[in-house]
């Protein structure tokens, strides 16, 4: 089938950043002085097994930034030979994910609930030519267990032997991906060794092995019988329009990395650049910028979030015709939600920055180099940007959790994503206006939170791991309280 | 001393002029009175005379910077600018757009929130510092590691859910204190002991966990050495001199918000229905009401910027190496 790939604003943004992270990781590989901190992240079991799910958040992320239109098929008699395209902007993630997708309820349904979630009126067809009835009663889903004839009897056994199978699919799987994975990242003769495997089994290998494959394996364990149940359930149950919330969780991952990451990205050459210059030429540059950014910082943060997001509702509005598809806007009030929350967050990373270029520029190698008539913007270039960049990475890691957060929140306040765009925030919110339903509807809301949650936290676990391997003051930290323990 | 306090204060008067240029720029310049006016008015079917309507009831229909149509110092004063922006330096907000004086609502509704936030303040402040203190007193033991994960778990949820779960089980499932409300006086504390928790709990995840390294700084440094070489016990060597020392950031650090509570909080204001000026800006964003968010840029921002002055005040108080600069 044919289809005409689309680039949002974002997307482009998500394949440079993608593009960015490959060249780096590139470079650090040829820089031993650029391994070491990495290895010391490598060498820490809490931030790999973190690693391990952030990895599948990243992937599911990636697959929803693969957009297309897909071609709709051909009207009959039709005569032009220009393929038609669906309105609807499609990505990879929902092709994969289209069974949950495109099977919606009518409302609210239970997580594997075979029936609805409130009492209607539902007319039974009269026996014998009897006038038909009219009951109140649960109507079955449309597909939630609707290859079940008797749900009553048989939904738990079918439950139980389908979550069953799922892990019994998921460990050799997982035996296999262990098998391939180790053997990937090890010398064939280590893996052939015994020892290996041993100190494998005690944690005691130099990479924390034993913590990857354990989180690999739990990861698989809930991943594997959840897709097989979603087969024919809707596993965490459907939300007001009868949208599969799994699905909803999915896709809310992809908003949530694009503001953690590309809010940084959008503003890191203006705070690296500035916060350089500050530093660096001192006198009436630094005065300014400092000024500059003391100002942008007084304005309290939603606020400047909610004004610039007003202004930019009033701008959409008026000009309706710069975004032919609804996938176009709301992607581009992400794009400007990014930068706003940029602007509102650069600041504290310029002020490091600052205080480091000053610390940086009294040292004997840049004084050398000025007195060799390097020229200023060189200096600046060569010799302080290569010794801040600890100082840059540590601050886009600390970020990114934070701004997932303020997402939802923002999002509440009403000037987060756009109201059609799935987030965690619009899911949230949603979800909160039906606290008062008796009973609760809870699914919408425990999602969110579960996948919340798992990506913040192993978030800041791993962005714990950066920090205390590249920061020097950290280190020599822990390094004294590691003494302090060994005296005592 | 009086000298630097003064050179901080005409400064932060001038930040004060900057976010004022900032704001103007952004609602009148960004966004013209214009597409407001259509906005509120229906974007469709609106006609020039509506909008022209809409303007002059609003004071909008004046030119924005300089008025060449007036006469003196009228050429300055009678423009959009001094009218909306210099005015608010004299704290004259003007009226909101559907009519009510903003400057009014700001002085009932402070109240509500800084009863809201400054026992969130107080009492959260507390509990971090000594939950910071004990996992810096147990340092490197499973206290310590333990109390550290909980705080990486706390700080890794959502504020909305904090309020949410609070909600459910204390007033739903418990039934002990109202979902959301007000009244005045004493009457408000059934009301405001839920938000109140919910606050403190919210704020310790990272607060403790930051005011741990805090302490572990502190407790690395060479006069604590000393302080254990002349055979002070582990106990008065830390409440006696890491505790006080260790206090001196914590509490520069946190004067600047102080100010701020006035704002109170976006939130929590609004899921506990709580009249104070958080719930008064939400209620300004949702209806796209610019003149009171316009004001309320202004308000916290001064608010900060006091903040920032309490600060440099409170560092010059604490550490005389200031003071002589």
């Amino acid at each position: 089938m044919p289809i005409l790939p689309v680039v949002l604003w974002t997307d482009a943004l998500v394949y440079l950043l993608l593009a960015v992270v490959a060249g780096f990781a590139w470079y650090v590989r040829g820089q031993e002085h650029l391994r070491a901190p990495w290895r010391r992240v490598a060498q820490a079991p809490a931030a790999m097994s973190a690693l391990v799910v952030l990895a599948l958040f990243v992937l599911v992320g990636l697959l929803d930034s693969v957009h297309f239109r897909p071609a709709l098929p051909a009207a009959a008699g039709a005569q032009s030979r220009e393929p038609a395209y669906a309105v609807e902007v499609e990505s990879v993630l929902d092709v994969l994910l289209s069974s949950l997708a495109k099977r919606p309820e009518r409302t609210y349904s239970a997580p594997l609930a075979t029936h609805a979630y409130a009492k209607e009126t539902i007319e039974l067809p009269g026996k014998d030519g009897a006038p038909a009835r009219q009951v109140r009663d649960y109507p079955r889903l449309k597909y939630g267990g609707a290859q079940l004839h008797d749900p009553q009897r048989e939904w738990k056994a079918d439950v139980l032997l389908t979550t069953f199978r799922g892990a019994a699919l998921a460990l050799p799987l997982w035996l296999l991906a262990s098998l391939a994975l180790v053997a990937a990242c090890n010398p064939a003769e280590r893996v052939a060794s015994r020892a290996f495997w041993h100190a494998l089994w005690r944690g005691e290998t130099e990479l924390p092995w034993r913590a990857v494959l354990i989180t690999l394996v739990l990861v698989l364990l809930l991943a594997l019988p959840a897709a097989l149940l979603s087969a024919h359930y809707h596993v965490l149950g459907t939300d007001k329009v009868g949208l599969d919330v799994l699905y909803q969780s999915l896709k809310s991952v992809r908003t949530a990395l694009v503001i953690g990451t590309l809010t940084t990205l959008v503003m890191l050459p203006f705070s690296i650049l500035l916060g350089i210059m500050a530093g660096y030429l001192r006198g009436p540059v630094d005065d300014l910028i400092q000024y500059f950014y003391t100002t942008l910082n007084s304005i309290p943060a939603v606020l400047l979030i909610a004004a610039a997001v007003l202004v930019l509702q009033v701008q959409i509005e008026t000009h309706p015709d710069m975004f032919p598809t609804s996938a176009q806007r709301a992607d581009f009030r992400l794009l400007w939600l990014c930068i706003i929350l940029g602007v509102t967050s650069w600041t504290g990373l310029c002020r490091l920055l600052r205080g480091e270029a000053l610390k940086l520029r009294e040292l004997d190698y840049v004084q050398a180099a000025q007195a060799f008539g390097v020229s200023q913007w060189r200096i600046m270039l060569r010799h302080i940007l290569p010794n801040v960049m600890h100082i840059v990475l540590i601050s886009v890691v600390m970020d990114f959790s934070g701004l997932v957060l303020a997402e939802a929140v923002l999002s509440y306040v009403g000037v987060g994503v756009d109201p059609s765009m799935i987030s965690f925030g619009t899911m949230i919110n949603a979800a909160r206006l039906e606290m008062g339903r008796e009973p609760m509807v809870w699914w919408s809301l425990a999602s969110a939170f579960c996948f919340m949650l798992a990506l913040v936290l192993s978030a800041n676990l791993f962005a714990d791991a950066v920090r205390d391997a590249f920061d020097p003051q950290v280190r020599v930290g822990a390094r004294k309280l590691r003494l302090r323990r060994i005296e005592a | 001393m009086y000298a630097y306090i003064v050179r901080r204060v005409v400064y932060a008067f001038f930040i004060l002029i900057g976010v004022n240029l900032i704001t103007f720029a952004l609602f009148f310049k960004v966004n013209t009175p214009d597409d407001i006016a259509r906005m509120q008015l229906g974007v469709k079917y609106v006609t020039p005379e509506a909008i022209a309507k809409w303007k002059a009831e609003r004071g909008y229909d004046k030119p924005l910077l300089y008025n060449a149509a007036a006469s003196g110092g009228q050429k300055f004063t009678d423009t959009i600018y001094f009218e909306k922006s210099v005015e608010m330096f004299r704290f004259n907000f003007g009226l909101s757009d559907d009519g009510r004086d903003i400057a009014y609502e700001i002085r009932t509704r402070m109240w509500p929130s800084l009863a809201l936030a400054l026992p969130v303040f107080l009492v959260g402040l507390a509990l971090q510092i000594t939950f910071a203190l004990m996992m810096a007193f147990f340092r490197a033991t499973y206290v310590d590691f333990w109390g550290v994960v909980l705080c990486v778990v706390m700080m890794s949820v959502s504020g909305l859910f904090y309020i949410i779960g609070g909600q459910y089980l204390i007033s739903k499932l418990w039934n002990l204190v109202p979902i959301s409300g007000y009244a005045s006086g004493f009457d408000a504390l059934k009301f405001l002991l839920l938000p109140i928790a919910v606050g403190v709990i919210g704020g310790v995840g990272s607060g403790a966990r930051w005011y741990r390294t805090i302490f572990l700084e502190e407790a690395g440094k060479d006069y604590v050495r000393t302080a254990r070489a002349k055979g002070l016990s582990e106990t008065a060597v830390f409440f006696r001199h890491v505790l006080r020392n260790a206090m001196i950031p914590i509490l520069t650090g946190a004067v600047v918000v102080i100010p701020l509570l006035f704002m109170g909080s976006l939130v929590s204001e609004s899921f506990f229905g709580i009249p104070g000026l958080g719930s008064y800006t939400i209620e300004a964003i949702q209806s796209q009401d610019f003149a009171v968010v316009r004001s309320m840029v202004f308000i916290g921002s001064l608010l900060y910027i006091v903040g920032l002055l309490l600060t440099d005040i409170s560092y010059t108080l604490v550490d005389p190496r200031v003071r002589f600069e």
